[in-house]
């Protein structure tokens, strides 16, 4: 199987080893490139450019920021990357029109088995655009004009985003002043924006390939927010939804138990804590006066002082069901102060089945620290 | 109360400045719960139960100068009157007192519970009674007191191997003074005592001889207390009136003491004369009276804090000494009697967290403390 293995071989070696190298080589290769253009275009000062050759040359060369790839070569190594593919593929005997990401994974961790510990110091083989940072095309044309017209900014396609929102802004405005004049006025519903979240400016910054600053992000949004005010159509809906993430609701990977019932018919729910290294299990039971035995002593002996009673009382509290329940616990492990924050957190788990599915919401932002 | 401030404010004047409008109706409802008018313990009976009544503050020196807790005094003089909550084990103790047949031997009441569910408040209650019925009243505060801390250690005149402990016996004679004036003339002693070579006492002086000499010769003092308690137990049997022997915290009698010897060896209890003649009077081979004591770890020394039934703080030789006694148990507070008194410190504007009056706080509080008396005195102290 020497043949199929060689320039598997190859490809995996170049996407492994061939950074640093490729660097210094495309660069050297534009140099090359700028060099022979200056030749070519002024004779008399021949003598002089040929003994200068780094100062001038490296003007010519770089946008903003470090520009080791160019398009071709990313293009080559999505070439080179999608052939690995289909070799490792046929290597691994699955079938190579549907072959993922995941199983390519899976396949490296096969192959090169690693024991660091530094998951990213391991071998990987990705997509280039995964791998190499995202970078400007060259910005302006052979004559040295730039492209777009506001790159003497300095941050062209951020304040080429706001030219566009704001654009659209206006013309949103003039639409809702004809439809005033007509009294076809909609209301807004809010309820698509729930659940999802603004870019933070770092989102916003790979999405630009561009440094912003933190008020530079907070006029973008605060215009964003502005655009949501006005009536929109269904391509403003989707231009603004581009810049929104959602928010995974968490409380829904909880389950929530079923309430139990014991012998003599009195529905009761467990839950469990940790706080620290202090375990904590609990069994609330429905109907009750507030009675709570720690590990069978009364909890007013257990927990002598008042802050760790007031640990124990907050989820009762926050429900307004003090006194409602009788609780048993048993708790071990940590300080005093560990246990009643467990025994807080068991209860609390306890309690979301005798209660209804906003409440746990609500219960959980509460406690986030705490993570239910 | 619309004053914000967060100090208690719980005296007259105050109470006159915040009074609102709408606090009218509900004060009257309140005292109904919390209060009632009948101020004479030997009238208390079941319709009383949960109320509080309010002993004169003159009343109170003579009767109660060294009794009640030290939280309990500093209440009393924050809100200028001393309230005590009627309770079923005081109702009960107060039956079998009203009802005991003075021929028998005396009877040993023995008050128990946890730690701070009222147990020296209801000997208080008793003691008041007993007084008001004219009866001579040995009240010890706290005996875990004459087991530490005591800096004047003598080794006693009298016998040899015993300790005197002049400073603690001065003291108990001066409120003894105090609180039984009157009867201090009435009572002669039947036996010539013999101080030094210079002082005696001759057959027939009254008693108020012996404690003057306890207290200006304060060598003595704990000597003149072993005779006060040998002449009123011999002739509580006469009949010529009633004694009641009230000790809070009895257990100390039988446990361990902190004070040494020069040798800086323990001394046992029995060592100590205060104590040799506290337990002869525990005993009952006398009659004409009643012994009501009260256990209390919250003093202790080297007992567990959870403990608190009698065979745990009496130890077996204890409870041996006691036996037989009636035991009454003192409980944490029912819902009544924890509502009775969340509205006494409503009433006197004792609690000032602005939710302190709602349902809601009200239940707080119910959990925070676990209706424990003491418990909640804590906590309201800084609401």
């Amino acid at each position: 199987m020497a043949a199929p293995w060689s320039p598997f071989a190859a490809t995996v070696t170049s996407f492994l080893f061939i950074r640093s190298r490729s660097g210094l080589a495309q660069s050297r290769v534009v140099w090359k490139a700028a060099v022979t253009k200056q030749r070519t275009v002024a004779g008399t000062q021949l003598l002089r450019l040929l003994h200068s050759t780094s100062p001038t040359q490296k003007k010519n060369v770089a946008t903003s920021g470090r520009n080791e790839y160019t398009v071709a070569f990313i293009k080559k190594q999505i070439e080179e990357f999608n052939i690995g593919k289909r070799h490792l593929a046929n290597m691994m005997g699955e079938d190579p029109e549907t072959f993922s990401q995941e199983d390519i994974d899976r396949a490296i961790a096969y192959l090169f088995p690693s024991g660091l510990f530094e998951k990213r110091a391991r071998p990987i083989m990705k997509h280039p655009d995964d791998i190499f940072p995202k970078q400007r095309a060259i910005q302006w044309g052979e004559d040295g004009r730039p492209f777009h017209f506001l790159f003497y900014t300095g941050k062209q396609s951020y304040y080429s985003l706001m030219h566009d929102v704001y654009g659209m802004i206006l013309n949103l405005e003039k639409h809702s002043d004809l439809l005033r004049a007509k009294d076809l006025l909609s209301q807004k519903n809010k309820e698509d924006l729930i659940g999802s979240r603004w870019l933070i400016k770092e989102e916003l910054e790979e999405m630009l390939v561009e440094k912003l600053s933190d008020q530079d992000h907070m006029r973008f949004i605060q215009l964003l927010e502005r655009l949501l005010t006005l009536p929109c159509g269904s391509t403003e809906e989707e231009y603004i939804q581009k810049f929104r993430r959602t928010i995974p609701v968490q409380s829904k990977k909880k389950l929530i138990e079923p309430l139990q019932y014991d012998e003599h018919g009195m529905a009761f729910s467990s839950g469990e804590g940790k706080r620290k290294t202090a375990k904590a299990n609990v069994m609330v039971y429905e109907h009750g006066s507030g009675r709570i035995k720690v590990n069978g002593i009364d909890y007013l002996l257990y927990f002598p002082v008042t802050q760790d009673r007031e640990q124990l009382m907050f989820p009762f509290h926050f429900l307004d069901r003090l006194g409602k329940h009788d609780m048993d616990c048993t708790v071990s492990g940590g300080g005093r102060s560990a246990q009643a924050g467990a025994i807080r957190l068991a209860t609390a788990n306890a309690l979301c089945s005798f209660v209804t599915e906003n409440e746990v919401e609500w219960m959980r932002q509460e406690y986030s620290p705490l993570s239910i | 109360m619309d004053l914000g401030c967060f100090l208690p404010v719980g005296t007259r004047a105050s109470q006159s400045i915040a009074v609102s409008l709408d606090a009218q109706v509900p004060d009257e409802k309140s005292r109904a719960i919390s209060r009632t008018q009948e101020n004479d313990p030997a009238k208390h009976g079941e319709q009383h139960l949960c109320q509080h009544y309010s002993i004169p503050l003159e009343e109170l020196k003579t009767i109660l100068p060294h009794g009640l807790p030290p939280h309990f005094g500093m209440q009393v003089k924050t809100f200028n009157e001393a309230c005590l909550m009627v309770r079923k084990p005081g109702l009960e103790l107060l039956n079998y007192l009203k009802n005991t047949n003075f021929a028998n031997p005396a009877i040993r009441y023995v008050l128990f519970g946890e730690k701070g569910t009222g147990k020296t408040l209801t000997l208080c209650h008793v003691v008041h009674f007993c007084a008001k019925q004219d009866w001579l009243i040995m009240h010890i505060p706290d005996a875990h007191r004459w087991m530490k801390n005591c800096r004047d250690l003598l080794p006693s005149v009298y016998n040899k191997e015993r300790y005197d402990q002049p400073l603690q016996a001065s003291t108990w004679l001066k409120n003894f003074k105090t609180s039984n004036e009157r009867f201090l003339n009435q009572i002669k002693i039947q036996q010539k005592y013999i101080w030094n070579k210079r002082e005696s006492i001759e057959e027939g002086r009254p008693l108020g001889e012996v404690v003057e000499q306890g207290l200006t010769r304060v060598k003595s003092a704990s000597d003149a207390v072993g005779i006060v308690m040998k002449e009123l137990k011999r002739q509580s049997s006469l009949g010529s009136f009633r004694l009641l022997v009230a000790v809070d915290g009895v257990n100390a009698l039988w446990g361990k003491t902190t004070l040494k010897k020069e040798d800086k060896s323990l001394i046992a209890p029995e060592e100590l004369t205060l104590v040799h003649n506290m337990k002869k009077m525990v005993t009952n081979d006398w009659h004409g009276g009643a012994i009501v004591v009260s256990l209390s770890q919250t003093g202790s020394l080297f007992k567990p804090r959870a403990a608190y039934l009698p065979q745990d703080l009496l130890g077996k030789e204890g409870f041996d000494d006691l036996d037989p006694f009636i035991p009454i148990q003192v409980h944490n507070y029912t819902p009544k009697e924890f509502e009775s008194c969340f509205q006494y410190y409503l009433e006197n504007r004792w609690l000032q967290h602005k939710k302190a009056h709602t349902e809601e706080g009200k239940k707080e509080l119910l959990f925070l403390s676990n209706s424990n008396p003491w418990q909640l005195e804590r906590l309201c102290a800084y609401l």
